[in-house]
């Protein structure tokens, strides 16, 4: 329980009479500490609302953070570190914003010198203690969706699937191929044999600086899931010293085709699907 | 009782199935497409599973012994339109479709199977050409 109903009276009555002084030094203090990169008017905006949800909550007699009349004050904090962590400021820098109000307060309060008043102010440092903290996690929160987020984004740009020829696509695989990824770049290749109607896929694998039993068995249940559906793998872009860690390892590709280039496994599937190229048709010819 | 229409596309039986299987319409796809098979005396099986969300062991042997009974009454079974989440799941389970042949859609299905009986053919002629030079 950071402070009582009174308290909480008390700190509404003494934030309303004295709002213009205290939003313009809070403003000073947080625009102090970011270094204009945020304007002032911007600030002063954002200064002003926490300024007058906490006096609304202080009217209905907030007592703590989390009770059910803190809703509008953790809407605005949740939403004031929310801008800040989109705009790339520090979690200190974040954090200060409800700080200086600590301090604003503390130079408003500090002329008087009875014991109530000081007992006060430690009741309301508790409350933007907790308020400094809740704003604390929701930036992090923030941070962690942003980051989730560009994982997200770099998986999709990391697995493009494209058409070499009519009827043949190919992967390029470029990165260390992890669980996740396999599986996003599995999906996306069948859903590509469906969506063109495919029956020959390349995976290439020259970008893939190492390949372990893992990655080979990802790809192994890629090829195997791909033939279920009707349509032929062949992996190509295998390396010198890749293929002698395949050995190594004891790996078994079974019958599945590989090729030691892009090149090399497309005109493969050329050849299957009887294309002729012009190369073939002169040294038949001569 | 629901069943499985089995319908006649030039020389090429089509199945697609629609529908939950269960023991019941399994036996009676079974019945029908081998009555079917001999009545016309085809000799390609496009087994359609688009409709199909989930393909698992039930479906896989069902599919796996109509493959094997029109191979004894001399037709080729391609089963087509797996889906990529179907393919996966079975991939993971480890579950293979032993002895069927797959393709993409119902279009590479007859392509599949129209190649193979050009190459019996093929083979047929070769066998028949290298009788009629053996005894002239």
């Amino acid at each position: 329980m950071a402070l009582s109903a009174e308290q909480s009276g008390r700190l509404a009555r003494l934030l309303t009479e004295h709002a213009d002084r205290l939003t313009a030094r809070w403003t000073e203090i947080v625009a102090g500490s970011l270094r204009g990169r945020l304007s002032q008017a911007e600030l002063a905006r954002q200064a002003r609302e926490l300024h007058r949800s906490i006096i609304d909550a202080g009217q209905h007699g907030l007592r703590d953070l989390a009770d059910e009349h803190g809703g509008e004050l953790r809407a605005v904090l949740a939403e004031l570190s929310a801008s800040r962590a989109r705009q790339g400021f520090s979690a200190t820098e974040t954090a200060i914003s409800v700080f200086a109000l600590k301090d604003a307060l503390l130079e408003l309060m500090e002329q008087s010198r009875d014991a109530d008043t000081l007992r006060d102010f430690v009741a309301y440092s508790a409350l933007i203690d907790q308020m400094g903290l809740f704003t604390f996690e929701s930036f992090v929160r923030t941070r962690e969706g942003l980051i989730a987020d560009q994982a997200e984004q770099l998986l999709e740009l990391s697995t493009p699937v494209v058409k070499l020829w009519e009827g043949v696509v190919a992967v390029p695989l470029v990165g260390t191929l992890d669980s996740a990824r396999a599986q996003v770049v599995m999906e996306r290749l069948l859903q590509t044999l469906v969506d063109t109607g495919s029956p020959y896929a390349i995976i290439d694998i020259t970008g893939v600086p190492a390949v372990d039993t893992q990655v080979a068995q990802h790809i192994l249940k890629t090829v195997v899931a791909a033939r279920l559906m009707g349509a032929d793998c062949i992996i190509s872009g295998i390396r010198p010293q890749i293929a002698q860690t395949i050995v190594a390892l004891g790996i078994e590709f079974g019958d599945i085709a590989t090729k030691a280039s892009l090149a090399d496994a497309l005109r493969h599937v050329l050849r299957l699907t009887g294309v002729e190229t012009a190369t073939r048709r002169a040294r038949r010819e001569s | 009782m629901e069943r499985v229409p089995i319908l006649k596309i030039g020389d090429i039986l089509l199945v697609s199935i629609q529908l939950d299987m269960s023991d019941q319409t399994a036996i009676q796809l079974q019945d029908d497409l081998a009555e079917r098979i001999v009545a016309t005396g085809t000799h390609g099986v496009i087994i359609d599973i688009t409709a199909l969300d989930i393909v698992d062991s039930f479906v896989g042997r069902m599919l796996s012994t109509i493959a094997s009974i029109s191979k004894v009454l001399d037709a080729e079974t391609v089963v087509v339109g797996m889906r990529p989440a179907v393919a996966i799941t079975l991939v993971e389970l480890g579950l293979s479709l032993n002895g069927i042949r797959t393709a993409l859609n119902v279009e590479r299905g007859m392509e599949l199977i129209a190649a193979s009986r050009a190459d019996e053919w093929d083979e047929a002629d070769a066998d028949e050409d290298a009788e009629t030079t053996a005894t002239p």
